[in-house]
């Protein structure tokens, strides 16, 4: 029988993230220059397969049918796949959640539209429950040592700082944080682990690291120096510079919990 | 066979739709009690909160439809929940048809009412206890043809703040702070905290089993 640990030992996820443009799966660097990888369907139902632990699916088209497209896509997949997933991009209102959930995801990402009106947070926690509001910030350390918001994908600055939003976004129910920095974005040089730690160590919810994971054992550092709960990439799985499996092998061997 | 999915104001029935999809079988989601009491299996799914899903049954007629069906029921998340005694989530009772109490996980949270400063104060790095508890947990303590062929200690995927605690009536544990029922039967109602609907090829392994009984 298992050691009954007083604190349990939740595996820390990996999420492949699948930015989506015009039904496509595609990947840029620092934001821009996106680049074709594949059919998004059949690339989530690869790494269920291999054992990614969760999905997060980012549309970035922006055509005003995009709704009814995403929610097509959104249908696709949940038909094909047995793990949670996390769908965004141009969430604007409680009711664009409902389609999304009611088509088969599990959250929703929320970014922009949260930051200028954050009672949608509270909508959306109201409405389906903390669990589900995934507030993704995209964040820029600036010349001044402060993390500094983003909005727009990028390409919009803020005076808000990174963690008096999240403290804010937690407040008003946000059940996750998936934390993007744009300095590390798209490098391949490591995940942020300052700004990472200070969150994870912060907040009552789980947080999500995302930008900059090249090779596995910035996954190691990610979990055991910045504490995340999970860590997010995208070319390096999707370009099959890193598979999943030997990701997780290579995090069990520095006794990292991770579901294999 | 004939699969009937309990048709409520809860979440993600169109995910365990799905599931069952993937397994070759088309169910159907009914709110209709003759459809209910005639289906082989029910599932009884739920994501949301307990009190106003309680309120849906019973404005539909559907609490003492559950509570009567004699075929294999399953329970997921917070469809188990309301198969329990009480829940502490908004101080709801329940159906009572598996008598175990649910509560809530002994940590704060960012939820309702409870301010971030407050929320902070029992939190110190790695090792505390976030609510809900969301990703991907392990199951042990397996008694039950409902985990037929699933190794002790496979994971699971979770999402909740609510549980219920551990009895006569568990066939499954896992921890979380403390451990508490991961799963729990009674006569012909089954119920599981996880969401077999999205723990991959174990969830599949259970639904499949579930189907089987």
């Amino acid at each position: 029988m298992p050691v009954a640990n007083t604190i349990s030992a939740l595996a820390k996820r990996i999420i492949p993230c699948l930015d989506i443009k015009d039904g496509r799966t595609v990947k840029g660097t620092n934001f821009v220059e996106l680049r074709d990888a594949g059919d998004p369907v059949e690339l989530a139902a690869r790494y269920a397969l291999e054992g990614a632990d969760e999905l997060v699916f980012l549309d970035i088209t922006a055509t005003v049918e995009r709704r009814k497209t995403l929610a097509d896509l959104v249908k696709r997949i949940a038909h094909r796949i047995n793990i949670p997933f996390t769908v965004g991009g141009g969430i604007r209102s409680v009711e664009d959640v409902s389609v999304l959930l009611g088509s088969g995801a599990d959250k929703v990402s929320i970014n922009t539209a949260a930051f200028q009106n954050p009672e949608l947070i509270a909508g959306i926690a109201k409405a389906a429950g903390s669990q589900c509001v995934v507030l993704a910030i995209d964040t820029r350390l600036e010349d001044d040592g402060e993390w500094y918001v983003y909005l727009n994908g990028g390409r919009t600055k803020t005076d808000a700082k990174c963690f008096e939003w999240a403290k804010k976004a937690v407040d008003l129910g946000a059940g996750e944080i998936l934390l993007t920095s744009m300095n590390h974005d798209g490098t391949k040089a490591g995940f942020a682990l300052d700004i990472t730690r200070r969150l994870s160590d912060a907040l009552p919810i789980p947080v999500i690291a995302s930008g900059g994971g090249g090779n596995m054992q910035h996954f190691v550092d990610v979990f055991q120096d910045a504490h995340a709960d999970a860590a997010l990439a995208a070319s390096i799985f999707h370009f099959k510079e890193i598979a999943i499996p030997d990701l997780k092998q290579h995090l069990k061997g520095y006794g990292i919990p991770v579901r294999i | 066979m004939n699969i009937a999915i309990v048709k409520y104001n809860a979440g993600n029935i169109q995910s365990v739709l799905y599931a069952l999809e993937r397994l070759g079988i088309n169910a159907t989601v009914t709110g209709d009690a003759d459809a209910l009491r005639s289906a082989d299996k029910v599932i009884f799914p739920g994501v949301g909160e307990a009190s106003s899903a309680m309120q849906s049954l019973q404005e539909n007629g559907l609490d003492a439809v559950i509570k009567d069906l004699k075929q294999p029921v399953l329970g997921i998340c917070v469809g188990m929940q309301l198969l329990c005694n009480h829940s502490e989530e908004n101080d709801t009772k329940c159906l009572g048809i598996v008598p175990v109490g649910v509560k809530r996980f002994p940590a704060t949270s960012n939820q309702q009412g409870e301010g971030f400063l407050n929320s902070t104060l029992t939190k110190a790095g790695e090792g505390i206890l976030k609510v809900p508890q969301v990703g991907w947990n392990t199951i042990y303590d397996l008694r039950s043809p409902l985990f037929s062929g699933i190794p002790d200690s496979s994971y699971i995927y979770n999402v909740h703040s609510y549980y219920a605690t551990d009895s006569q009536y568990t066939i499954a544990r896992c921890n979380y702070g403390l451990p508490y029922a991961a799963a729990v039967q009674k006569d012909n109602f089954y119920g599981v905290q996880f969401h077999t609907e999205k723990s991959a090829d174990t969830g599949d392994r259970i639904l499949h089993n579930f189907l089987s009984l």
